[in-house]
């Protein structure tokens, strides 16, 4: 039983890791592709290894897992950010699509603040 | 054109599946764990042909949390639990790599 | 001085969890133990003041509340893969990215980060960054319905913020 619900988390959890790199492919820049892809494939891998401890209980192999859960739902936003901020600061354009960029127009200010 | 190519993507992402689980005759987890290295390879795409070097960046750290996943399957598979080990390590390096290199990016020099 | 002692003590126990469920689960052994004990009170002496910053009273609510939060975060995350599949498989990919601006009114730097981690993986929002002083933070939103502050505070941060509040401040 514990079988069958673990491969069924470790399906759930690979389509979402396919559609979160289908999303880095086909979305036009930068920010709205790490938007998809952070998402997308930091919840599909938390499955998988949710998955990996239904089907080994609490074992060696089954908490190992978990340790490692908690820290990629930790750092994986925290890498996002970082990646987003330095994109921005490095002026890398937004897509055509882009309607409205608030942070372009205070950034004049931001830096002022820094120095 | 934007439908075209969508169609383009469609037939591949299909015939992979078919050919992924109704064609050889393997055990279920290597066909589950072929969906993975399949999205490994669309990463890689994105590596090559990245227009901006930003774009580079975010697929090496996406590569780094799909490797972790990868790693839990195949210690499931073969049940050696020293996989999982290899992911542990997979992660904390790869969570400290994108940040040197957003740094790296952002124009600073890595010890200010 | 006080709350650096509390922080070391904290990251000793953490750090010394974890090392046993890596080595010692399935085959307990004294000299790994030991191991473990020694490098867990070094992490601890180098690198252990900085996990507690401020000062806070234990408050019994404060664990229903966690509960609420981990419950709601859940929820939301699986909402934004959904809505995340849904934009990748349409044909016309229908987005209207933009940065916005929203306020908050948290204050400390735990609070804070634990709202911009919840806001990076709920529904079409990420933090670009945070202006800490004036309260602010800059949010990119794939799909913009509106760019005024206020509305942008009350459809983004308002899901997390009173419940932050509760449990960091």
């Amino acid at each position: 039983m514990s079988n069958i619900i673990g491969y069924i988390l470790i399906c759930i959890g690979l389509a979402f890791d396919f559609f979160g790199v289908l999303g880095l492919v086909r979305l036009p820049d930068v920010y709205n592709r790490l938007q998809a892809a952070t998402k997308c494939v930091t919840f599909g891998t938390a499955g998988i290894l949710a998955g990996v401890f239904v089907m080994e209980g609490y074992s060696v192999m089954g908490l190992k897992p978990i340790i490692c859960l908690i820290f990629i739902l930790l750092t994986a936003p925290v890498s996002a950010h970082v990646i987003s901020r330095a994109a921005h600061r490095a002026k890398i354009k937004l897509a055509d699509e882009t309607i409205v960029d608030k942070y372009e127009e205070d950034k004049e200010l931001l830096d002022k603040e820094d120095n | 054109m934007r439908a075209f190519r969508w169609l383009i993507g469609f037939i591949v992402i299909v015939c992979f599946l078919i050919i992924n689980f109704f064609v050889f005759d393997y055990k279920l987890i290597f066909k589950l764990m072929n969906i993975g290295l399949f999205s490994a390879l669309l990463i890689l795409i994105r590596v090559v042909f990245g227009p901006s070097p930003a774009d580079r960046i975010v697929a090496v750290d996406i590569l780094g949390i799909l490797v972790v996943g990868i790693c839990a399957l195949i210690a499931v598979t073969f049940d050696q639990s020293f996989f999982i080990d290899i992911a542990m390590a997979w992660a904390l390096q790869s969570f400290i790599a994108t940040l040197a290199l957003a740094k790296f990016l952002e124009g600073r020099q890595l010890d200010e | 001085m006080r709350i650096k002692v509390k922080s070391r003590i904290t990251v000793f126990i953490l750090s010394f969890i974890t090392y046993f469920i890596i080595t010692q689960i399935g085959k307990f052994d004294w000299q790994e133990l030991v191991v473990g004990i020694v490098i867990s009170f070094i992490t601890a002496i180098v690198a252990g003041d900085i996990l507690i910053m401020e000062k806070r009273k234990f408050k019994f609510s404060r664990i229903f509340y966690t509960i609420c939060y981990i419950v709601r975060l859940l929820w939301e995350i699986i909402k934004a893969n959904f809505h995340v599949a849904y934009l990748v498989i349409h044909p016309n990919l229908p987005i209207k990215p933009g940065i916005v601006k929203i306020k908050t009114n948290l204050k400390t730097d735990a609070g804070l980060t634990m709202l911009a981690n919840s806001i990076t993986l709920t529904p079409g929002t990420m933090t670009v960054d945070i202006n800490k002083e004036k309260g602010e933070m800059y949010i990119h939103w794939i799909d913009v319905k509106t760019t005024d502050v206020d509305e942008a505070t009350e459809a983004i941060g308002g899901r997390f913020e009173k419940i932050i509040k509760e449990i960091f401040e």
